[in-house]
């Protein structure tokens, strides 16, 4: 009897160490696509808005490294890293954007309050090549090299510190 | 105001949780007749009034939509119906703690009014125990999670309730559950009272009992709520997914399930004083590490609660010092604590101990289950435990726990021999075995659910076997209580193997016009509508189903977008017919323009919530039964006392 009443304390002590050290170590919240290092998915969307051009996977097999961008109207993210999209087209980086579950009319007047980064804009009203591509939420950013394999996946908004590694992984993917 | 006046009722209730533990402990230690005990019973009852204001004041500040709150303008929007808005006081972090806190302090209220059954001094200590698990959570809600916390700049309007949770089902089943987690605290206080003053009782035992009883009742209907509102509004078709959130429910209601029994046996015949002592702390200590699982966020589950590092400390703090320190209490003090009245392996109570120790090895392997991820990420290794681990394991332990529950009720206290019951021995066994045979060579079921409905069938005559030979209007009320519970697990039981050996799924694409089949039932789409609703839109399948070319019956199964905050559920459609459901889950459309329909036939999947209910009934039943018992037994005691005065006065 005597030292199996202090059994539950030790086991509970275990506990409280496994605890207490899984507190302490980062969480990883993103889903990571495990798509990267695979061919673009085949796909072929129409124009999220009037007079956009939509999108397919053999646009992508040009040679042109491009970023693929998963995006929406109604996502607030979104408007955060607009900035950073035209500093990317600025420096001449073709963007192509799918616009998830979208209407026409929201995308004309989001694209007309913040700009326009985009070659092409496809809407994809069901999530399949969002779900395709391994993307878990808006916004997120690929990097497609020249013959459609995802190189490099970017999860939620682009912030300033985020366009040099962009930049570096359109690079890698010439 | 009203924000800051329920800010100063939280820190005064705060003040005076401190006070009833500080003067309990000083007046268990000063021993009987101190000045400083008399402190204790008031402070509780004022701390609960204190709480209540607080949460009142909670509960208006959503009323009327003061955007001025942080919580309120995060989770409430002034276009919500106003039971959505008052459900919304509590389906947040802040808001559901300071829910906890009141009805706990409401609990120790109650008790420091009514409870005379104890030795003051046991009462002094317990009530200490209670106002330093207050004081913790207090301390919690003020210190990281302040309900009343004013924007500096108002919102212009609300972020709005999770959409999923807009739900009348789903906005009492958090309560529902904290009220049993609040039950067991209370039993947790008893148990660390008893410890305190080493006085582990029959007296003891009658007192926590009722509310173990009343813990245990609401965390069956809190599981059985919450397990339908995953299976009507998930749109996934299953009850059961064995997710941490489910098991941190499942938890405490194993180890409630086991302190009831035990308490039962001490209760009534003053043996398991340890056991029952151990339970009591492990089945609080599971509602804890439930609730630290959930909120701390270190477990991945398709419950999305507000997660957040640091609040997560904080619980695993408050966790280490209750749990830890009532351990350290009860290794100190265990061997000191005599183990009461013994008795043979072939009784009553033998018959409870094994189905102790059965319930303690599920609660082990669920426990195990459920933290095992948790023990391998630290080897940086991911692994997900589900219900092939799950299912078979724990059935190791149910089935011998369902055979012995089953013939338990049947025997006597202290001593009894199996021949004494064998014509009833006779008819379980003869039911198991025919079932057995029945189901497994001519339906051909897989052994989980094969067993599932052997051991169904029998238990659920077994259950009443014990009324045999009795006149049924002198049967007490806590035994009807038992009998109810029992037949109620096995109908769940009978639910659960149907569901799962009966089952017909389809997945079919259907355009309008076309029909499709699954098990008896023909359904066929008639046409697709958008549908709009005061914060959604939809789109809408209209389906009729007809159950064997009967008189056909119409679904609606919507999938509805919410815009605020953009979220997408699935409104699943249900038939229910008195042996089965049918189930709809309308999808997406194909690219070819057809519709995409989920549809499952579950015979007798109902039973399984029916069965929770009627487990429910029979506790509520034997809770009512007790305390009527206690207050005639209290008004015959009052009695003598006056007739024994009256004696003294007329000599």
């Amino acid at each position: 009897m005597s030292w199996r009443v202090w059994l539950p304390l030790f086991l509970f002590a275990g506990f409280l160490g496994l605890a207490a050290y899984q507190l302490t170590q980062p969480k990883d919240d993103f889903v990571e696509s495990g798509m990267i290092g695979e061919a673009l998915p085949y796909f072929d969307l129409p124009p999220a808005t009037e007079g956009a051009s939509g999108a397919a996977t053999t646009d992508f097999k040009d040679g042109t490294p491009r970023l693929l961008n998963i995006w929406a109207s109604w996502c607030l993210p979104c408007i955060a890293e607009a900035p950073q999209l035209e500093r990317l087209k600025e420096a001449g980086v073709p963007i192509v954007g799918i616009a998830i579950r979208d209407r026409p009319e929201d995308v004309a007047r989001f694209l007309a309050q913040h700009g326009n980064p985009y070659t092409r804009i496809a809407r994809d009203d069901l999530s399949e090549v969002q779900l395709a591509i391994g993307s878990s939420g808006v916004p997120e950013t690929f990097v497609i090299d020249g013959r459609g394999i995802i190189r490099y996946q970017h999860l939620g908004d682009i912030r300033e510190r985020d366009v040099p590694t962009l930049l570096a992984e359109l690079e890698k993917a010439r | 105001m009203i924000a800051e006046l329920g800010h100063a009722a939280l820190w005064l209730a705060a003040a005076l949780a401190a006070l009833q533990m500080a003067a309990g402990f000083l007046a268990v230690r000063a021993g009987e007749g101190s000045e400083i005990a008399r402190l204790v019973r008031p402070s509780a009852v004022v701390q609960a009034a204190l709480a209540s204001i607080a949460f009142a004041m909670l509960l208006w500040l959503f009323a009327i939509t003061d955007l001025s709150v942080k919580l309120v303008a995060a989770n409430s929007h002034s276009l919500k119906p106003l039971v959505f808005k008052l459900s919304g006081a509590w389906g947040n972090h802040e808001g559901s703690m300071l829910l906890w806190v009141t009805v706990m302090s409401l609990s120790g209220g109650l008790i420091a009014l009514a409870e005379r059954r104890l030795p003051e001094r046991t009462m002094q200590a317990t009530l200490a125990a209670q106002g330093l698990v207050s004081l913790g959570f207090y301390a919690f809600l003020i210190l990281s999670s302040n309900p009343f916390e004013r924007l500096p700049v108002p919102a212009p309007e609300g972020l709005g309730l999770n959409p999923l949770l807009q739900d009348l089902g789903l906005a009492f089943h958090p309560p529902t559950l904290y009220m049993g987690y609040v039950g067991l605290s209370v039993a947790f206080s008893f148990a660390v009272g008893a410890l305190l003053t080493r006085q582990v009782t029959p007296d003891f035992a009658s007192a926590m009992r009722p509310w173990v009883l009343g813990a245990w009742v609401f965390l069956t209907l809190g599981i059985v709520a919450g397990s339908y509102w995953a299976y009507y509004e998930l749109g996934w078709g299953g009850y059961w997914f064995w997710d941490p959130v489910e098991n941190a429910s499942l938890m405490p209601w194993l180890a409630a399930t086991a302190l009831l029994h035990s308490t039962s046996v001490l209760a009534s015949r003053d043996a398991l004083r340890v056991w029952t002592i151990m339970l009591g702390v492990v089945a609080f200590s599971m509602s804890m590490v439930g609730t630290f699982l959930v909120r701390s966020g270190i477990l991945t589950s398709v419950h999305a609660f507000a997660v957040d590092p640091e609040r997560g400390s904080f619980i695993l703090v408050l966790l280490g010092l209750f749990i830890g320190g009532a351990l350290l209490l009860f290794a100190l003090r265990a061997n000191t604590i005599n183990e009461g009245q013994r008795f043979t392996a072939t009784s009553r109570e033998g018959a409870l101990v094994f189905n102790n120790v059965m319930l303690s090895a599920i609660l082990a392997i669920v426990l195990l289950g459920t933290l095992y991820p948790l023990l391998t990420e630290a080897f940086d290794m991911r692994v997900s435990v589900g219900p092939p681990y799950f299912n078979p394991v724990s059935a190791i332990f149910v089935v011998p726990m369902l055979l012995v529950m089953a013939v338990g009720p049947l025997l006597r206290w202290r001593q009894d021999r199996l021949e004494r019951i064998r014509p009833e021995l006779a008819l379980f066994a003869a039911l198991v075995l025919v079932s057995l045979i029945f189901f497994g060579f001519v339906t051909g079921v897989a052994i989980l659910p094969l067993l599932g409905l052997a051991l169904g069938i029998g238990l659920g005559v077994a259950s009443f076997l014990p009324l045999r030979g009795r006149n049924l209007k002198r049967v007490p009320l806590a035994t009807w209580g038992m009998i109810v519970a029992h037949f109620g697990i096995a109908v769940a039981l009978i639910g659960m193997a149907s569901e799962s050996a009966f089952s017909k799924e389809r997945l079919a694409a259907v355009e309008a016009g076309q029909s499709t089949q699954v098990g008896p039932w023909t359904v066929t789409l008639s046409e697709v509508m958008p549908v709009a609703g005061p914060n959604w839109t939809a789109i809408e399948g209209r389906l009729t189903a007809s159950y064997d070319g009967a008189e056909p019956v119409m679904l609606n199964p919507q999938a509805r977008r919410f815009w605020a905050p953009p979220q997408e559920t699935t409104e699943s459609a249900l038939s229910t017919r008195w042996n089965g459901q049918l189930y709809a889950v309308i999808g997406d459309r194909t690219l070819d323009g057809r519709w995409q329909l989920r549809l499952w036939w579950k015979p007798l999947v109902t039973l399984i919530w029916y069965g929770g209910l009627l487990v429910a009934l029979g506790g509520a039943l034997a809770l009512v039964g007790r305390v009527i018992a206690d207050i005639r037994r209290r008004r015959i005691a009052r009695r003598i006392v006056e007739r024994r005065a009256e004696m003294e006065a007329m000599a």
